[in-house]
């Protein structure tokens, strides 16, 4: 089906069903019970990882298939939300053109980083990409003001005058598409549960399904073996006769426009954009995604962009209150003492947490979470049938 | 002429902690070959220890003061730092007074211990994996580190001050015969730039000069034959990593009294000091000191008005545009050996 084998299509339905089913499938606990702020099914929330699902999708394209890694993904991010912030405020308030441009933006300057970039490898690709994005970062806080409003960033003004739209006096402009607004939401209670359908959402979601599908597209395609065989051994490369250059610009072309895509989502969905989008933080962040769920898997940058935007947005909200109310059953003395050792690793110190995760992903699960599920699953499928997929997994491990 | 002059001196100390931070990093690559993203941590380290040690001397115990009372009749409470009880009070100020040079004793030992314990416990298992592995694991161990400190300490700077003798600024301009005012320079400034050169000379000097180095250059040069000479040059290098911590750490604690340190500033001094030892050289201990002066120099020189108006923002890249430049034309550095990592 969409010229994919019967596995990659059912990978694909099981996201699709995933995404469209997100409000539920995170909404798991009714509203007002102790539990209702572990759910993650609002609007923002839901719109973040898609988009970060997208963001980490594409760095996935460049690390995970060649191999290169590059620390300044979030420039292009950047770059994507000021172009299709520019064409909101000029053009249209239509999603549309505002995200066609950021795509198209971000590709060209992807273009221009990566055709200088890509002359080294190693250690020094990652540099020079970090540079790049430094040197974006710090020029849109600084000099570009104009262009990029500096420390406040952009939004959309009452004084703006776009071409196509008009904006209602008085009120900011909103995003929309072709008259749907993307912060139209539909709120559905079923007993005490509350349900939300965002346009914005799912507007994103298909386009992450695209993405998505893109994706394996590539992974699959001839394509997708010459960028897997550059990682493998870029020497044997050249001396087959093939240069590996084109290869990995236009991997590294088509992960900044993914970023892109991403950019222009964000600001279709907050209508805002700020410099610190593209400081090396960010960066780091998607580096940290895809590394989590799994570098050169299909479903791993997925996945680890939902783990940590999930991470940052609820398990930063648990306080101690919270924490002592969970352990109200022990004994005080020993509740006290737990509530201790637990809490520097949520609240404010979540990013603790995922430091820890992280660097134990790294040492002992370089294949990311999507590893560490297969490993559950062979135990669980008992000895025989492991041999098998040990055999299987070896043939096609770096895509699996 | 003076703003020349007074540039080059604001480019002095900010070089001096890139050319330390890089001198550990380049020790680390140079030795290990280990990329060690967890570099500007231990920089940061460094700065806290010397808040601990400060907030260790302060330590007070609260005893009644009989003598005075307070406005309702009641004898004074008064907070009495221990070193008080120990040394007196005249003695007591001073040392708490000089805390920040103090550290240094104190951060060494502690600089060496976290080094040599990262080596053996993490970094140890990542030689035989690639790079972007390294970088990641130390990245991952950065944050780890990074965040130990915010919950300890806080998020916010925390104010270290200089001794009270170094507090005050120095003519610099009346010296060489300009008018009085024009180019000061605060003496702190000058006691980190002295302070880095020691340093950097006695890294130097070890490696130079004693048997200990010279096996450490050799294993440097070809590790492979010195382990077939029956040497154990693991161990060695392990206490190399442990030198390098301990150079990061004290870079980071004198640099206390300029930038109260924050959980992050680690963060913020690796990601230069990478780009200063890309500069350098990989693998280059003369490269890197040279880039990181060389560095800090063209920052503070980019900084100048003058240069600003006709290059608007020029101060907030050159670092990383002259980074690309050298990177794309010169890709050992400028001092770098041939062959090593140059691809």
């Amino acid at each position: 089906m969409l010229g994919l084998d019967s596995k990659d299509f059912k990978l694909l339905l099981i996201v699709a069903a995933l995404t469209m089913l997100a409000p539920f499938i995170l909404n798991p606990f009714p509203e007002g019970s102790g539990m209702a702020q572990f759910n993650a099914g609002y609007p923002d929330l839901m719109q973040r990882f898609v988009i970060f699902g997208i963001f980490a999708i594409g760095f996935n394209i460049l690390f995970g298939l060649t191999g290169y890694l590059s620390f300044g993904h979030a420039a292009f991010l950047g770059v994507g939300s000021y172009g299709a912030m520019w064409m909101m405020k000029l053009f249209s308030l239509n999603v549309l053109p505002a995200i066609a441009v950021g795509i198209i933006v971000s590709g060209i300057f992807a273009l221009a980083v990566g055709y200088v970039s890509l002359r080294r490898s190693g250690i020094y690709f990652s540099i020079l990409t970090l540079a790049f994005a430094q040197m974006s970062y710090a020029l849109a806080y600084s000099v570009l003001t104009p262009l990029t409003g500096g420390e406040t960033g952009l939004q959309i003004k009452s004084t703006d005058n776009p071409l196509l739209s008009t904006i209602p006096e008085g009120e900011i402009g909103r995003a929309s598409l072709f008259g749907l607004d993307m912060r139209a939401s539909y709120e559905m209670n079923a007993g005490d549960w509350l349900f939300t359908f965002n346009a914005g959402y799912y507007i994103a979601a298909l386009i992450m399904l695209l993405a998505f599908y893109l994706s394996i597209r590539i992974f699959r395609s001839p394509f997708g073996t010459m960028l897997r065989a550059v990682k493998s051994n870029q020497t044997r490369m050249y001396y087959t006769g093939l240069n590996a250059r084109p290869y990995t610009l236009a991997a590294f072309v088509i992960s900044g426009m993914y970023a892109g895509l991403a950019g222009g989502l964000l600001v279709a969905m907050d209508t805002q954009v700020g410099p610190e989008r593209m400081f090396w933080t960010a960066s780091g962040e998607v580096v940290l995604m895809t590394i989590l769920g799994g570098a050169g898997t299909l479903i791993g940058p997925v996945l680890g962009s939902g783990v940590i935007k999930y991470m940052e947005n609820i398990l930063s909200k648990i306080n101690k209150d919270i924490l002592h109310e969970w352990f109200a059953f022990l004994p005080d003395g020993l509740e006290d003492f737990i509530v201790a050792i637990v809490y520097p690793f949520v609240g404010k110190g979540w990013h603790l947490t995922l430091g820890l995760i992280f660097m134990a992903v790294v040492i002992f699960l370089p294949g990311g979470l999507v590893q560490g599920g297969q490993k559950i699953a062979r135990l669980f499928r008992g000895k025989k049938a492991s041999e098998d997929s040990d055999e299987k997994s070896t043939q096609s491990t770096p895509a699996e | 002429m003076e703003a020349i002059i007074l540039q080059i001196l604001n480019g002095l100390d900010k070089g001096s902690a890139y050319a330390l931070i890089a001198l550990g990093l380049t020790l680390i690559f140079g030795t290990l070959g280990v990329v060690n993203f967890a570099h500007g941590a231990l920089f940061m380290i460094g700065a806290f220890c010397a808040v601990t040690l400060s907030r260790i001397l302060t330590l007070s115990h609260t005893v009644i003061d009989e003598s005075k009372t307070d406005f309702l009749g009641n004898p004074l409470k008064v907070d009495v730092p221990y070193v008080y009880d120990f040394f007196g009070q005249a003695t007591g100020d001073a040392i708490i007074d000089w805390a920040v040079p103090l550290s240094i004793l104190f951060a060494i030992p502690v600089m060496m211990l976290i080094g040599v314990v990262m080596e053996r416990g993490l970094i140890k298992h990542f030689y035989k994996r690639p790079h972007a592995d390294q970088i990641l694991v130390t990245f991952g161990l950065a944050i780890v580190l990074q965040e130990v400190i915010k919950y300890f300490y806080g998020a916010n700077p925390i104010p270290t001050p200089a001794p009270e003798a170094f507090t005050g600024s120095f003519d610099f301009g009346a010296m060489l015969g300009f008018d009085p005012n024009m180019i000061i320079y605060p003496y702190w400034r000058i006691i980190y730039f002295i302070f880095a050169a020691i340093i950097i000379g006695g890294v130097f000097a070890f490696l130079q000069f004693t048997t200990f180095g010279m096996v450490v250059r050799a294993g440097m040069a070809d590790r492979e034959t010195v382990k077939l000479l029956g040497i154990n040059i693991d161990r060695r290098f392990t206490l190399m990593f442990g030198l390098a911590a301990a150079v990061a750490g004290l870079a980071g604690v004198m640099y206390t009294p300029i930038n109260s340190p924050n959980y992050h500033m680690g963060m913020d001094f690796l990601v230069l000091s990478f780009v200063v030892v890309v500069v350098g050289g990989m693998g280059s201990l003369p490269g890197a000191v040279l880039a990181g002066f060389l560095l800090g120099t063209l920052e503070s020189f980019a900084s100048m008005g003058a240069v600003l108006e006709v290059l608007p923002g020029i101060n907030q890249i050159v670092i990383y545009l002259v980074a690309i430049i050298i990177l794309l034309t010169r890709p050992r550095g400028l001092m770098g050996r041939k062959g090593v990592m140059e691809d």
